[in-house]
Order: structure tokens, then C-alpha cells, then sequence
């Protein structure tokens, strides 16, 4: 632990640390460009400049030196002063002043710098560069004159999202930061490079010239376009969400965010539900909330009402939901739209009990029926990582680019019994093995199985539990905690023949079983549940209602309400409380604090944010096999997974030029 | 500073130059290069690749070569690498072409002492020849690019066409120079400076001139 002096203040860094931390731990700030936390370093800005002794006698790039003993460090000297200000005059010499017309202004570290650490002035009065725009595909828009040449964006691509696409051509004042043959950027994390970029040359596309940071009401929330629950700032001005960025949580989503979570907001505004409707004569009517109440309660469900959870509703819609099943005498509630009917009786085994941080540091992967890019892109970025550090990835099911090395086994899940050897004798000298089942193989009853091979791969040691479940379903975690799982899934539902069935914004499920049953859909989006519901009760999406969301880890997080759901729609526990009224029957709570009490003393790990305690893992049975061949993954379209990103025209943007760019062309010709 | 681009991605370049394959030679040559590199690091020969692959585009042409982005692509795949890669070192390096040049690469250093000693008389007179500044004379032989300093100060002005040094040029001995490579012979590179064996000082030796001919003890003189 070397001991360094900062302005006159002695502290102790971590070994390896650099100038720059050093300095940070010290409590000074140090301007910086290409310098980020979680990419290699560059050393090409120049702004971290500080006085370094014992050392050469002129200012040193404190990012790319390392911190030693006994080192003194200024940065509050004339000769640093000055180096700072040469550098950002240096920058801002080709760098065009218009902020007035530039997304970032507001958010732009060149700006802040300027005025903390420039001079006030520039001396240059000639011709200033100017350099074409690139283009980078439907979610990034480039202005690269004002490009600084940090090169962020090009390691971001390259480090974390393992896509080389962005690169530095040419040199020196020519240098040009662009995509090959300017190609879009394809890879579902490329709108990272948009919050990396220190300046304006790479902003929102989808966002240009909407708002200004300032106007922006932010709130703070979890995005549900997978079960990872990445921490997301939701931008709202007035009514409309305007944009979603990520937020630091190192133990979740680190710093990034999906394009699909970024993106998709602009589909809260479009195909909303704002009236109810009631089918007449075949077609939907819209109609008052107390002739859909009266209608419901005239289908006289008795105990035949089941629950159907959608892909993006959160614990307390599920709970209010269940409260109202148990009222009535029922407890047909499922929330496995597609009929996956997994053993949920122990919830260790389908969780990701690595925890995505952890993860990181397993030796030995096997990847079973998922398609990590598209099902969760954040834990690729991980196993990504795990993989730089040695990491061994065996993937059991049809081929995807995982961006790293990885040894592919077949399609067929009969693998899983009898392994092969190359792959047990990587498990045998691994320290932390882990095994990651996706939804392909829970929907090919491949639990038992992955779960015999975590067994006799040993998975789970002292301080490691190496079995995951990598779900995609932001309310899946949530709704096997509160029961949302019947023995033999959706079928059990459908042998029911329940009188009625509530879908709480179930989209993905199949409505043929229940042609006869009462179909009241509870959503926001006018998608595949509204055309086929009987009565439609417009709710509030992610965004427009507190929530608390359990990701796949199990880790428990609560999202905030950010705007007011548009219309006649409300909060969906209001809904299902106005219809236990409805149906006489009474759920115990008239408030929301009542609502999340209640639930909170039946799933008591619900009430504390973080990682629940799922308990250890079942035994497993050694005689459990699994067969079949995994044809395909569930994710068709990785734009177009829920009812909000079909709504968006980004996401459908996107699909149409990213996924089916090709078919495009070919039907153009 | 030079102009440079990138050649448009066209049909009709993707047609002339999308077939590009190492001939035996060349790839044997590759490949001798790749083996210098420690396995799983291929990638550190692009290289000497792209030089070999300019070289053989040149030999196909008729021309000093250039790199079209079929070529890089080959270039590549070849070395198992993301293609814009492969730009990126491309567009870095002035040696490597990337538009069409012609047989002769006449490259004039423009940099300060090559100025002090009259290479604007150079370009012109390239100029004067027909020669366009990054692009091809009418008669495909030329190709002229003003450059930075080539490291030949004491010998300035100096041109470099393709493979070879011309220095201490006047307007007559460049002249003399392209008419012999325009005529299909090959002039002596180097100095032009009649008497002059390499950037000794011209008119003799200034300093130390008791060693021309043996070895000689300063020290008693300090």
C-alpha cells in the first residue's frame, strides 16, 4: 500500500492504483476525458495533467501513471493551472461553440471543463476543422466536428460490448472516429457509447433536440425489458417519459443499459390504453368502468377466476391480484405465459444464484439453452469479462455470437447427462464452476437434468453456489415468489376452465384455451392480450406506478412512479381492488401502503431491497435427463420482446434495420 | 498534410478487386511473417500484410499498388481480425495507398530544410510534367504527393519514388531522373550529387580530417 502525498495531505492507496485515484481518494478532482473507470486506459485527452515528484519537471497524465511511495502530488499549482488550461484550449481549438444547438449542452464535460478549468479565451482566429457526419445506425446521431478524439467509444465497443465496429481512422488532426463502411452500430449495448461520449459527437438519435437536461423531472426506476432490472433514471418532462438512462449499480447493471431498456420509452405514448372497452357484437366498444365492473361481476366467476402475470407487471399488481383470487376461493394464478411448468417448489433452483457480480469470476461456464446477448445482453458483458480473465464457456443449443470464445455442444440436451470429457475436466480444475439455464431449456424440462449436472459438476462449494436460471421476464423472479406458478404451468389453468381470467398485461400467452371463459385484460398496450380480451381495463405501465421488481438473482429493487398514466387508466391495484368490490368480495387493503404491508407480511424478503434469501439448493435427482433438441430460442426478435418496445418505433426502427436489414434490401431490389 | 480517403465502395470495386487472393508466392511470404508472432497474436503481422498486399495489387495493375476494401477485407479474414482494424492502420500509415497511384509514387518532401533548398522548384517541375497532386498523370505513370520530412536533411531536396531515394536534386537531375524511369531504365538512387557517395559532407570531409585516410588520436589535441 504505497503512501503518497496529494497538495500536502498524506493517504494510503490500494496497490495498483493510479495518480489519478489516488488523487480522487484524496477528495480532489481531477478534469478528465478519455479517462473511465471501467475501460482500459488511453492516456490521449491530456486534462488530467498534475505535478508529479520525483518525476520530470513538467506535468504528467495522472490517469496512465501509476502511484508509488512517497510520491508528491499537486494539483493545485501554478504549473498545473496552467497545463490545464493549455490542454483545454488545445481541444476546444477545433471544437465548434455551439452549444445552443447541441443535445449534450447541459451534460457536456467539455462545457463544465471549459468553465472550471479554461481560460476563458481562445487565441486561435483561423479556419476551424470540420468533419462529416458518420453514420451509426437508427439510436446514435453523430455531429463528429465536435468529436475531442477520446476514443471512448472505440473501446467501449471493443472492451466491453466485444463488437469491433467503431475505429479511429486516419491520424493526427484528420483523425476521423467512425463505423466500417458506416454501417450502423449492431449490438445491443451500442447506445452506451451515447452516455461514454464526453462531448456531443455521439448523441440520442431518438432524443435530438427533445429536451434539455435541466427540464428534466428524473425519477428513479428499474427497467423491465429483461430480468436483469438494470437501474434506470427515468427523464420526464410534463406527462411524457422522455428518455431512460442508466444508473451506477455495481452489482446489476455496472453502468450500462440495454438499447431495448434505453430505447423503448417512446412506446409508453403510443398504442396506449386509455378508455375501457367492452366487447359487443365482436368488436371493442369503449365503455364506462362501471358497465366493465358490472360485466364482470354478471360472469358470476365464483372460485373459476384465474391470474395470468404479464411479462412487465410488478409485485404489488400480482399480490393485489392474488388477494383477490384468494378472496374469491381461488389460487389459479400463473404467470409463465408460454406454458413452461418447471419445478418451483424450491426457488434456489431457479434463480441466478451467482449473482450476475459474481459471475464475473467464475473459470468454468456452461451456457444451457440461452441466448445471453439477447435474453440479458448485461450478463454477457460479464461472462464477457470472465472470459478475458480465462474463463471456459460451453454452450449447450443452436449457434449465436456470444462475442468471446465459447465451445459449442450441440443442440440436443440428452449432453447434459453425458457430458464430455473436455468439459467435465475444465469443471474438475475450475474453482468457480457455474451453469446457466436459459428458457429454451426450462421449456424442455431441462431443470432436473442441469441440476443433476451442477451436482456432479460440484457448482455449488463453500461461499459459491455456481446454478443459475437466467430468466427474461421482468416479474418472473417476483411472481414464483408470490405463487404465480401452477404444477403443470398454463395447462393446469386451462383444465381449470376458469369463468374468468384476469391477464395482468399478459401478452405472450395463449388465449384459444379460454374461448369460453370471461377475458378481462389489464394493461397499458394495445398488443396480442387487448385484441383478444373481452373487456379491457386500461392500467398504468412501469412508469407510471410505484413497484417493487425481483430480478432473476432475486435481488429485490423498487421502482418509482415517474409520470401519470395518460387517460382513463390507473394503477392497477386500484383496478383490482375496484373489482373485488365489484365481485363482493373483500381483499383487506384500501390504500397502497396497506397493499404493499400486506404483502410484505406474506413474502416478507419483498419488504427489504437487495438480494433475497432463496435458501439452498434442492437435491437433486441423479436419474433426471433431459431430452430433445433445443430448435430455437424463445427470443424471436430482441427489438420487439413486450408490449411497450412493440409499441415503440425505435424498437421497430431498429428490428426492421438492425435484425431484418438484409430482407430489407433484398425486397428494395 | 496529405489528403487521404478511402476509395468509394463501389459495384464496380467490389467486382475488379472482390476475387483478391495472395498468390502462392506472396502468401508463403504471409505466412513467413504470421510465424514471427507468438500463436493467437496473428494479428500483429497486418503489417507487413497490407505492404505485401499493396505490392501484389501493384504487380496486377501495373502500378505501385494500392489498397482497395476488398483488399483489406482479404487482409482481414486473412489475419482473423475485425476489418476496421485493418482501416485504422491502413488510413495511419502514408505508405500504404489508398486510391489508385500511378507506376511511379513520386513523393517530394516539402518539410522545411528540403524548402531552404529549392523543392518548390521540384513540384513544380513534377507539375510541369503532367503530374497531379494525388492523382494519376494522363499517361498513368505518375503519381505526385508533397510528404514530410523523410529523414534526408542533409541531402535536401529530395524525392522518394516507390522503393527508392532521390537527393540533392535540381530541376535537371529530377528531369534526368523521370526520363530514365519514364524510358524503363533504373537511375542510381541515392545522392545525384556528382562525386557524393552517401550525406557526407559535400566538397569533403569539414571535421576530423586526419581520419579520412587512418586512424588518428585526437586526445593529445584537447
Amino acid at each position: 500500500m504505497p503512501k503518497v502525498t496529494v497538495d500536502g495531505v498524506e493517504i494510503e492507496v490500494p496497490a495498483g492504483a493510479t495518480v489519478l485515484q489516488a488523487c480522487e481518494l484524496a477528495g480532489k478532482e481531477i478534469p478528465r476525458f478519455c479517462y473511465h473507470e471501467r475501460l482500459s486506459i488511453a492516456g490521449n485527452c491530456r486534462m488530467c495533467l498534475v505535478e508529479v515528484k520525483p518525476g520530470p519537471p513538467k506535468p504528467q497524465a495522472s490517469c496512465a501513471l501509476p502511484a508509488t511511495d512517497g510520491q508528491d502530488i499537486r494539483t493545485d499549482s501554478q504549473m498545473v493551472k496552467t497545463a490545464r488550461e493549455g490542454v483545454m484550449e488545445f481541444l476546444l481549438i477545433n471544437h465548434p461553440l455551439d452549444c445552443p444547438i447541441c443535445d449534450q449542452g447541459g451534460e457536456c464535460d467539455l462545457q463544465d471543463q471549459a468553465v472550471a478549468y479554461g481560460r476563458g479565451g481562445s487565441r486561435y482566429d483561423m479556419n476551424k476543422r470540420a468533419v462529416t457526419e458518420k453514420y451509426m445506425g437508427p439510436l446514435i446521431k453523430t455531429v463528429m466536428t465536435r468529436c475531442i478524439h477520446c476514443t471512448r467509444c472505440v473501446r467501449f465497443s471493443e472492451e466491453i460490448a466485444g463488437v469491433d465496429e467503431i475505429g479511429a481512422l486516419y491520424r493526427g488532426e484528420d483523425m476521423q472516429i467512425t463505423t466500417y463502411l458506416e454501417q450502423a452500430a449492431e449490438h445491443e449495448l451500442s447506445a452506451n457509447v451515447i452516455d461514454l461520449c464526453p462531448v456531443g459527437a455521439l448523441t440520442s438519435r431518438p432524443y435530438a433536440f427533445e429536451a434539455r437536461p435541466w427540464e428534466l423531472r428524473k425519477t428513479l426506476s428499474i427497467d423491465v425489458s429483461d430480468a436483469v432490472g438494470a437501474n434506470i433514471t427515468l427523464q420526464s418532462k410534463g406527462r411524457e417519459v422522455m428518455r431512460a438512462l442508466p444508473r451506477i449499480n455495481d452489482d446489476v447493471n455496472e453502468e450500462w443499459l440495454s438499447d431495448k431498456g434505453r430505447f423503448m420509452v417512446d412506446g409508453l405514448g403510443k398504442r396506449r390504453l386509455d378508455k375501457v372497452f367492452l366487447r359487443k357484437k365482436g368488436g371493442l366498444k369503449p365503455a364506462t368502468w362501471e358497465e366493465a365492473f358490472a360485466a364482470v361481476a354478471k360472469a358470476k366467476p365464483g372460485k373459476a377466476i384465474a391470474a395470468i402475470a404479464g411479462d412487465m407487471v410488478d409485485c404489488e399488481t400480482m399480490f393485489a391480484a392474488k388477494a383477490l383470487l384468494k378472496a374469491c376461493g381461488s389460487g389459479l394464478l400463473e404467470g409463465r405465459q408460454t406454458g413452461m411448468d418447471y419445478d418451483v417448489s424450491n426457488l434456489a433452483a431457479v434463480a441466478f444464484n451467482s449473482t450476475f457480480a459474481g459471475i464475473e469470476t467464475a473459470d468454468a461456464v456452461l451456457i444451457v439453452g440461452s441466448h445471453i446477448r439477447w435474453e440479458a445482453p448485461l450478463v454477457n458483458v460479464r461472462l464477457r469479462k470472465a472470459v478475458k480473465r480465462g474463463a471456459k464457456v460451453y454452450i449447450i443449443g443452436p449457434r449465436w455470437d456470444p462475442t468471446y470464445p465459447a465451445t459449442f455442444l450441440g443442440e440436443d440436451l440428452s449432453v447434459l447427462s453425458k457430458l464430455p470429457k473436455d468439459l467435465v475436466d475444465a469443471f474438475k480444475g475450475a474453482e468457480r464452476p457455474a451453469i446457466i439455464m436459459g428458457g429454451a431449456a426450462l421449456a424442455k424440462g431441462a431443470l432436473g437434468a442441469g441440476l443433476a449436472a451442477a451436482e456432479k459438476l460440484k457448482v455449488v462449494r463453500d461461499g459459491w453456489n455456481g446454478f443459475n436460471v437466467l430468466h427474461f421476464s421482468a416479474a418472473r423472479m417476483g411472481g414464483l415468489m408470490l405463487g404465480y406458478a401452477q404444477k403443470g404451468g398454463m395447462a393446469d389453468i386451462a383444465a381449470a376452465k376458469p369463468k374468468v381470467v384476469l391477464s395482468l398485461g399478459a401478452d405472450e400467452m395463449d388465449f384459444e384455451p379460454f374461448a369460453d371463459a370471461l377475458k378481462v385484460y389489464i394493461g397499458h398496450h394495445g398488443d396480442k392480450g387487448a385484441h383478444a380480451a373481452d373487456i379491457v381495463l386500461p392500467a398504468a405501465s412501469f412508469a407510471e406506478k410505484d413497484g417493487t421488481y425481483v430480478n432473476t438473482e432475486g435481488r429485490v429493487q423498487f421502482a418509482e412512479k415517474a409520470v401519470f398514466a395518460p387517460g382513463d387508466a390507473r394503477e392497477d391495484w386500484t383496478i383490482l381492488r375496484a373489482l373485488a368490490d365489484a365481485l363482493g368480495v373483500s381483499v383487506g387493503f384500501d390504500s397502497y401502503a396497506e397493499l404493499q404491508a400486506a404483502m410484505i407480511a406474506e413474502v416478507p424478503s419483498l419488504g427489504e431491497e437487495g438480494l433475497a434469501d432463496l435458501g439452498a439448493l434442492p437435491k437433486a435427482d441423479s436419474k433426471a435427463k433431459a431430452e430433445g433438441a433445443i430448435s430455437a430460442y424463445p427470443i424471436k426478435d430482441f427489438y420487439l420482446t413486450n408490449p411497450i418496445a412493440r409499441a415503440s418505433a425505435v424498437m421497430q426502427q431498429c428490428s426492421a434495420e438492425l435484425l431484418h436489414g438484409e430482407e430489407l434490401k433484398e425486397a428494395a431490389e | 498534410m496529405a489528403d487521404r480517403h478511402l476509395a468509394p465502395d463501389t459495384p464496380e470495386l467490389r467486382a475488379r478487386w472482390g476475387s483478391f487472393a495472395f498468390s502462392p508466392e506472396v502468401k508463403a511470404k504471409a505466412d513467413w511473417h504470421i510465424a514471427k508472432y507468438p500463436e493467437g497474436r496473428q494479428k500483429s503481422a497486418v503489417m507487413p500484410l497490407l505492404d505485401l498486399a499493396q505490392r501484389q495489387v501493384g504487380e496486377e495493375t501495373g502500378t505501385q499498388g494500392w489498397l482497395p476494401l476488398p483488399v483489406m477485407e482479404y487482409v482481414a479474414q486473412y489475419l482473423d481480425m475485425p476489418v476496421i482494424r485493418v482501416v485504422e492502420v491502413a488510413t495511419f500509415y502514408f505508405m500504404y495507398n489508398l486510391v489508385p497511384v500511378g507506376k511511379f509514387h513520386v513523393q517530394v518532401c516539402g518539410t522545411t530544410p528540403c524548402v531552404l533548398r529549392g523543392s518548390d522548384n521540384i513540384i513544380a517541375a513534377c507539375k510541369k510534367r503532367g503530374m497531379v497532386k494525388g492523382g494519376v498523370s494522363a499517361d498513368g505513370l505518375w503519381t505526385l504527393t508533397e510528404v514530410e520530412c523523410m529523414g534526408n536533411c542533409a541531402t535536401a531536396p529530395m524525392v522518394q519514388i516507390n522503393d527508392d531515394n532521390y537527393e540533392d536534386l535540381t530541376v535537371d537531375r529530377l528531369d534526368a531522373v523521370l526520363d530514365a524511369l519514364a524510358a524503363g531504365e533504373t537511375p542510381k538512387a541515392g545522392t545525384q550529387e556528382p562525386g557524393r557517395h552517401t550525406s557526407e559532407p559535400s566538397g569533403g570531409p569539414t571535421t576530423l580530417k586526419q581520419m579520412v585516410d587512418a586512424n588518428h588520436d585526437y586526445r593529445g589535441e584537447w
